[in-house]
């Protein structure tokens, strides 16, 4: 078992916690499917590593179908009082920051330390986990601080955190289902299907129609997949290294770089991009689920604009 | 033609608001049977695919702490500090956020903000405030926009602040992949070329926000 399955032991935990709470939980009708729904994330987190990967994907269809058919009723944890909350706040003044303010520095600092202490030359922890594994060190921190300087029993982070997933809900598993997702559409070639309808469709004579193309080409593909980094090998390979590089000559870093930043706007206006779009509106209570994309379009569609033009400008300059 | 089956689903799915756990999985299970895939690997696929991208659930292990904190009162106090700051306003305040979050996420410090760590605790209450201490009472419509700016804030200073840093994934991804097909550049080269597009993402997304100032003024007045 390496450190970063410890986490996962952890998370495992914590799901654990809000499956009990709502089992017990006589005020949602749907509560016994609530309770399965949580409980079978935890296990996927809990014994994910050695379960075979086809009864880990039979748990998470059936969660799908759970959470699907029928719904899982409205969880029913109870909202701190505002009596609980000003109370603390009177009490404990700026000191409520510090948990707060540890989560963050506590992960950046890790980061770095795991990154640059080697013993022996050998890191600590593998390099692509040393972020991941900060994020699960800082909570660890930030929980012990917490519970320390607000004298709390340690029930109240378990009922606040069933009381924060619940609030959430089945959301909070959907952007490692829309991975998956991308993962089975990158093996079944979807990508190379869409770069053809677009590619032929293009006059390739005029470089700004190549230009346009690529840029919103990235945008329109991260729409559909959910994902800048999906959409980049696909419209590179299609329209950016035989069109704008090879036919027209242009810089390949420049379009490169820009051609990323291009399939961002994407980003900011698909649901598919769950973990920044879909999941914050859960977080912050929002009533429409696409609340944040329509704050973000006019910026996005901005952006693809300055984009295209930047890359337009410079791309056959240098 | 077939393998787009489930990108139809997708666009299908979301935009009739069907559960969106549910479309996902369904448009899993059919691409891989339009590409000739039999169910038992699809599925087997489908869990060993959930399995690696755990580590996408870890920003959850937040809430125990964050709820903890709310408990005790962490937005109250959050919107008391912003209370004393004369000048606030919600877009002031957003617009300071997105700056500390693209100028941390160019220096690689990505994980400095969050929506389950700052924004829901700290950043939207602050916001809320601000806009509470100049316009009075806020109708719920005006906090779920104010709320909706706060998240949307923490995704623009990401997105646009993370590729001016050499060794973040989008640039290795970039790299890799350009290296491959015959073009060796240094991180450095496809970093730079990012900063234009960062400044203009500030630029624009800042006149947003004082357009949003400017809203609240207008459909809200001015408290006495």
């Amino acid at each position: 078992m390496n450190v970063l399955d410890a986490i996962y032991l952890l998370l495992g935990l914590m799901f654990s916690a809000a499956a009990w709470l709502n089992l017990r939980d006589h005020s949602n009708p749907k509560h016994l499917k609530r309770a399965l729904f949580w409980a079978l994330y935890a296990v996927t987190f809990l014994f994910g590593t050695w379960l075979p990967p086809f009864l880990v994907g039979c748990l998470a269809i059936g969660m799908a179908l759970l959470a699907g058919i029928g719904g899982l009723g409205k969880g029913g944890a109870p909202e701190p009082t505002e009596q609980e909350r000003m109370e603390g706040a009177a009490r404990l003044r700026n000191r409520l920051f510090i948990p707060a303010l540890l989560i963050p520095l506590v992960t950046v600092l890790g980061t770095v330390l795991l990154q640059d202490f080697q013993p022996g030359g050998h890191p600590l922890v593998e390099l692509k986990d040393a972020t991941l594994v900060a994020l699960g060190a800082s909570v660890v921190v930030a929980l012990v601080a917490g519970l320390w300087m607000l004298r709390q029993p340690f029930r109240v982070p378990l009922t606040e955190s069933r009381r924060l997933v619940d609030a959430v809900g089945p959301v909070l598993a959907l952007p490692q289902l829309l991975a998956v997702l991308g993962a089975i559409f990158a093996v079944s070639g979807v990508g190379q299907v869409v770069a053809g309808l677009v590619g032929k469709f293009i006059p390739v004579e005029s470089a700004l129609a190549v230009v346009v193309a690529y840029c919103v080409g990235m945008a329109l593909f991260t729409v559909v997949m959910g994902n800048a980094f999906a959409a980049f090998p696909v419209m590179t390979a299609g329209i950016g290294l035989p069109l704008i590089a090879k036919l027209h000559g242009g810089d390949v870093a420049i379009m490169g770089a820009i051609g990323m930043l291009a399939g961002y706007s994407g980003t900011l206006m698909t649901p598919l991009a769950a973990n920044f779009n879909i999941v914050p509106a859960a977080l912050l209570e929002l009533p429409d689920q696409n609340g944040v994309i329509k704050v973000q379009i006019p910026t996005g569609l901005a952006l693809l604009v300055v984009n295209t033009l930047l890359m337009y400008f410079l791309v056959f300059r240098f | 033609m077939l393998t787009l089956v489930g990108v139809a689903i997708v666009i299908l799915g979301f935009a009739l608001r069907l559960n969106p756990l549910l479309v996902v999985v369904a448009a899993a299970i059919a691409t891989g049977l339009a590409a000739g895939i039999d169910i038992v690997t699809i599925v087997s696929d489908f869990g060993r695919s959930f399995t690696q991208n755990r580590y996408m659930a870890l920003v959850w292990l937040t809430l125990p702490v964050i709820g903890m904190l709310e408990k005790n009162g962490l937005k109250e106090r959050a919107q008391a500090l912003i209370a004393k700051v004369g000048a606030a306003t919600t877009g002031r305040v957003l617009m300071l956020y997105m700056l500390i979050r693209q100028l941390t996420a160019s220096l690689g410090l990505t994980s400095f903000g969050g929506h389950a760590q700052m924004v829901r605790p700290l950043v939207a209450p602050m916001a809320e405030a601000a806009a509470e201490n100049r316009h009075g009472e806020l109708p719920q419509e005006t906090r779920d926009l104010i709320r909706a700016h706060a998240a949307a804030a923490d995704n623009i200073g990401l997105f646009y602040g993370e590729d001016i840093f050499i060794a973040i994934g989008s640039v290795l991804l970039i790299k890799a992949y350009l290296d491959q097909a015959g073009y060796p550049l240094t991180p450095l080269q496809i970093a730079l070329w990012a900063i234009p597009t960062a400044i203009s993402a500030y630029l624009i997304h800042a006149f947003r926000l004082w357009l949003l100032d400017r809203r609240l003024k207008a459909e809200l007045g001015i408290k006495p």
